[in-house]
This record gives structure tokens, C-alpha cells and sequence, in this order.
């Protein structure tokens, strides 16, 4: 049943061959079964989710149901859902049971999509291969010894091991992006403004975007139809008309034009992986569209303005958990800074509090106009280069990561080396552009994604790009031998 | 750049996280490396170009001057470490 597309799924729903509640029930097994292991989920709601599977049948009866009404969602723990535990990967927040649901959590509720938990993340969301998470390392389904990337870490494994059909991620640098292309699924992180942030723990929020994490492009359509839209709680939401995300499936490739970036196939990128993405250009090509080679000249600048720029919204956003209104509060403080300090030094994890610190830093009397300014106008460097691209083709192709997935604890204690993997997928967010990963094969038996960027608004054509190079492989079908 | 004593207790006290004796020359090797990262946008000729804060060229969407949120403090208070009768409560600040 796992193996199945969203839209089979919800033909034998619609046709009464399956019940939501059946279907949920399978993935809530597979999760007692497999999940110990792979330690994907932080929360695991079977109760609730069998209680919206059964509001999802009687819809299904009653014919008021959509594509996805009946097919069972796993939340990355970083969306405020009501009633449960929302922890973001922190001690900081174990306790924090939210009071009311992110935007996507509404949009999903609404359509009748049960919940079967909430799925681990490097803290904070500030990692590249969650295992800064208070819960523990995650594990690559496809090798455990590997981190399955970050930091939507989990959601891609559940993913890739069949424990839920689709997931939501957010992607600040990379963080639906790395963990998808580690994991062999396809994500994609949309045009910022597109998905409503409102209810998704704050990282740094000109960066933040959700997205969904599922096995194909064509699955990833479907949640995006169901994800985006206007709120006016979020101040940056897009008022644009609704998309059918799915309208542009089966467009022909031919005359697309792809520009492949020469600085992207140079130093310090994986041979095999090499391999694999220009393997799978060729492909793209095959399928009538036209490789052009562009240039982004300042992409070795992206990396570190967003680490001046990110920390230094984190820094902000931040300062609310101070142990007084909800998250963890320390043991007997003496007074009020004691408590300020204790709370957040105890509550948050090594990583969380030296972007907090040097974010602040980058901030501070003397050193905003060197550091955050400076960062600011390379932002807009890096933004300028993929504009120019885009007047000479209309995708650009290239690796998301440098390798594939490395293993646990081999980069945690070297914080720049872990930094410089996220180089193809953060000039992406200094833009705020639009950007997929499809599996496109392997290296060291570990999978490796192709990164497709488009203009701003480009999703539908990015998805019916994976979803052209998905008829004509079969990347995104594997699985792990022991989750099959 | 490399970061001393003096500036961690300073870091330390902006951001209100404790840096305990043992650990901030621990903490201050680490800072030191993000900051050389840092250092390699110094190269960049930057200077007739605009700062950009933000990916969208959008601006502040207003609304009508109407009460859209309701009183909803026992609900939210219900998951504070300490309230009571609808106040939040620290240590004492006043003597």
C-alpha cells in the first residue's frame, strides 16, 4: 500500500477499495515496526489519527472529499499543531504543548488529511543533518551509519522508509533540498511568500519557507496545491490567484532551456556525484531541452552572508524563550537574569546557541556595518546573479549537495566544514527563489537528488520538470531493501 | 579574527546565555572560525551595491483598525512555567 502514488491512493479511497482508517492504520504499524531504529519521529499521534481518518471516511462516504482528504500527513516538528507536542528539536520546547496550528497544519486539517506525528529536525532547524536534535540522531533509511541530511532530517526518512506518503519540511538553506537529495525523495522549496509562515517556529524568517517532502514531483504537486495559499497572518504571504500546481504535468520539455553553471562542477564536488547530476542533465536533454552554460560568479559569497544573516534573525526571534511564558523554565533561579540566563542556557543545544551568539555579534555596536551590512549586499549579489541567469535559460540545473550523505558524528564537531555542504542550495534562499530536488541516482550506494532552480513562481514548471524526468527514470520508485 | 576572554563575556551578556569559566575558551575558538568565514566577504567590491533585507520587493500589507483577537489568556497561560490570576510570574524584581 506504501508503495503506491497519492493519486492511487486516493482512487481506491475514492472508489471504497481502501478506508482512510485502513490506510492510516498500515502507516501507524510500519511506524511501530521500523521507527525505533531510524528514530524519524520526535511525536507519534495515533489516536488523533485515527480520529481524523474516520472523519476522513465519513467525508469519502458522504462524496465531500478532495484528492487528499483520507491520505495520512507527517508534520515536521517545527509546525505549531493544537494539542501536540511541538518541540522544533529542543529542550527548549519538550514541554510545549502549542496552543493553536501553523497555517499548513489548518490547510491540511481542512482538506482531511490525518495526522500520524510530527517528525525530528536538527534544532532550531539549524543543521545540515539533524543530529543536533534534543532527540537524537536521525538515520538515513538507506544506510544507517549515515545522517539523512537537515534539517528536515526526518521527514525525508519517513519518506524514503514508507512511514507517511507525504510530509511537510521547511527549507531556510537547504534544509528540505539536502535532506531530500540524501534520502532519494523529491522536495521542493517554493518562491518565498508563497507558503504562509505563520505557526512555524521562527529561524530566520526572510529565509523561512515550507514546502512538501514526498516520493515523486508529481505527489509534491498535490501537497503544494493543499500548502499554499494567502494569510493574512503572515505579513510576507503572497495575495496572488490560486495555482493548480498540477496544471502543467505533462508539458513537453521540448526548447526548455537549462543553464548549467560552470562554477558548480569545480572543486570540491564528489566525482561520483558529478557523475550522477550530469547523468541526469543528459537526461533532461534526451527529453528536448537545450543545455546552455551560465555562470554564477558569486556564489562562494553566499555561504558565509548567510551565516552573518541567519544567525542574526535567529539571534532576534530567538530572545522569546526566556523561560516566562512557555518552554523550559530553570530550577529555582535567584533572580530575574538568573532565570533569563539559566533557562536559555539549560533549553537550548550547543549549535542554537552559537548562532544566537554570533548572530548578536554581527549585530552589534561596531560591527553591524562590517558584518551585517556587508552580508546584506551580498545577498543582493547573489539574488542579481541568478536574475542575469534567467534572461539566458529558463532552469538552472546543478548538484544540491557536494556529496551524498556522510556519516553520523563525522562533521558535528567541525561547524564551518558542515556550513560550507549547504554552497549549492543557500544562494537559493538569499534569492528567495523557487528550487526541487528529484533522486537521480547514487554515489557510495548513498542517493543523490538533482537540483532544479527556476525564476520566481516557477513551481508548477520545476514540478513538471522532476515529473517529466520521472517518466523516464526510475530513481524515485527505490527503496530500501529492508523498508520494501 | 580571534575572539578573547572579554568579548565572550560580552557576547554572553547580549544574548543572555551563560558561558561557564571552563567553557569560553572552548566557545571563543569556535566563534573565532565562524567569524573567519566571515572574513571572506571583505574581498568583495560592494560599493555601489544596496543592502537587500529581503527577498520579496513588497510592501506592509495594512489592515482595517479592528479588534481581530480575542481574550484567549487561560489558554495560553496554561502552558507557562509559573501564572497565576492571569499574570506571569518571575522572581522578585522590586525589593
Amino acid at each position: 500500500m506504501h508503495n503506491l502514488t497519492i493519486k492511487q491512493m486516493s482512487e481506491k479511497l475514492h472508489a471504497g477499495d481502501i478506508t482512510s482508517v485502513q490506510l492510516t492504520q498500515h502507516y501507524l504499524d510500519r511506524i511501530a515496526q521500523f521507527d525505533g531504529e531510524l528514530n524519524a519521529y520526535v511525536t507519534v499521534t495515533p489516536e488523533l489519527a485515527i480520529q481524523m481518518a474516520e472523519e476522513a471516511d465519513q467525508r469519502l462516504a458522504s462524496g465531500d472529499a478532495e484528492l487528499l482528504t483520507g491520505i495520512p500527513v507527517a508534520h515536521k516538528d517545527i509546525f505549531c499543531t493544537d494539542g501536540v507536542k511541538t518541540s522544533c528539536g529542543s529542550k527548549m520546547l519538550d514541554n510545549f504543548i502549542a496552543p493553536y496550528d501553523a497555517h499548513v497544519v489548518t490547510q491540511l486539517k481542512k482538506v482531511g488529511m490525518p495526522i500520524l506525528g510530527k517528525t525530528n529536525m536538527d534544532e532550531f532547524a539549524m543543521g545540515s543533518s539533524s543530529e543536533s536534535s534534543y532527540y537524537g540522531a536521525t538515520k538515513n533509511p538507506w544506510d544507517h551509519q549515515a545522517v539523512p541530511g537537515g534539517s528536515s532530517g526526518g521527514a525525508a526518512a519517513v519518506i524514503a522508509a514508507g512511514l507517511a506518503p507525504l510530509a511537510t519540511g521547511t527549507d531556510t538553506g537547504g534544509s528540505i533540498r539536502q535532506p531530500a537529495s540524501f534520502c532519494g525523495i523529491t522536495g521542493i522549496k517554493p518562491t518565498y511568500g508563497v507558503v504562509s509562515r505563520f505557526g512555524i517556529i521562527a529561524y530566520a524568517s526572510s529565509f523561512d519557507q515550507a514546502g512538501p517532502m514526498t516520493r515523486s514531483a508529481e505527489d509534491s504537486a498535490w501537497l503544494l496545491n493543499a500548502m499554499a495559499g494567502f494569510d493574512a497572518r503572515d505579513s510576507t504571504s503572497l495575495e496572488r490567484e490560486k495555482i493548480d500546481y498540477t496544471a502543467a504535468l505533462g508539458h513537453s520539455l521540448k526548447g526548455l532551456k537549462v543553464g548549467v553553471p560552470a562554477e558548480y562542477f569545480g572543486e570540491g564536488l564528489d566525482a561520483e556525484v558529478e557523475a550522477v547530476v550530469k547523468n541526469a542533465i543528459a537526461e533532461v536533454e534526451k527529453l528536448g531541452a537545450e543545455i546552455v552554460e551560465i555562470h554564477l560568479p558569486n556564489k562562494d559569497l553566499a555561504v558565509p552572508s548567510y551565516y552573518v544573516l541567519a544567525p542574526a534573525e535567529a539571534s532576534s526571534n530567538l530572545s522569546r524563550f526566556d523561560g516566562v511564558r512557555f518552554g523550559y523554565r530553570c530550577e529555582q533561579p535567584k533572580d530575574l537574569t538568573d532565570l533569563y540566563k539559566r533557562s536559555r542556557s539549560e533549553g537550548f543545544g550547543e549549535e542554537v546557541k552559537r548562532r544566537i551568539m554570533v548572530g548578536a555579534y554581527a549585530l552589534s555596536a561596531g560591527y553591524y556595518d562590517e558584518y551585517y551590512l556587508k552580508a546584506q549586499k551580498l545577498r543582493r549579489m547573489v539574488r542579481d546573479d541568478f536574475i542575469k541567469a534567467f534572461q539566458s535559460c529558463d532552469v538552472i540545473m546543478g548538484p544540491v549537495a557536494p556529496t551524498s550523505a556522510f556519516n553520523i558524528g563525522e562533521k558535528s564537531d567541525d561547524q564551518v566544514s558542515m556550513y560550507l555542504s549547504d554552497l549549492y542550495t543557500i544562494p537559493v534562499n538569499l534569492g528567495g527563489l523557487p528550487a526541487l530536488s528529484v533522486p537521480a541516482g547514487f554515489a557510495q550506494n548513498r542517493p543523490v537528488g538533482l537540483h532544479i532552480v527556476g525564476p520566481y513562481f516557477s513551481e508548477a514548471q520545476l514540478l513538471n520538470i522532476g515529473h517529466q524526468f520521472q517518466q523516464v527514470t526510475d530513481w524515485h520508485t527505490k527503496t530500501p531493501a529492508q523498508y520494501q | 579574527m580571534s575572539l578573547g576572554k572579554a568579548e565572550v563575556e560580552y557576547i554572553s551578556r547580549l544574548t543572555q546565555i551563560e558561558v561557564r569559566e571552563e567553557a569560553v575558551e572552548g566557545v571563543a575558538q569556535k566563534l573565532s572560525n565562524i567569524l573567519d568565514l566571515f572574513a571572506q566577504m571583505e574581498a568583495a567590491d560592494t560599493q555601489d551595491v544596496l543592502p537587500m533585507a529581503h527577498p520579496l520587493d513588497a510592501v506592509q500589507r495594512l489592515r482595517p483598525d479592528v479588534v481581530t483577537e480575542v481574550d484567549q489568556h487561560e489558554k495560553l497561560q496554561a502552558i507557562a512555567p509559573a501564572a497565576a490570576e492571569a499574570h506571569y510570574l518571575v522572581p522578585q524584581v522590586i525589593e
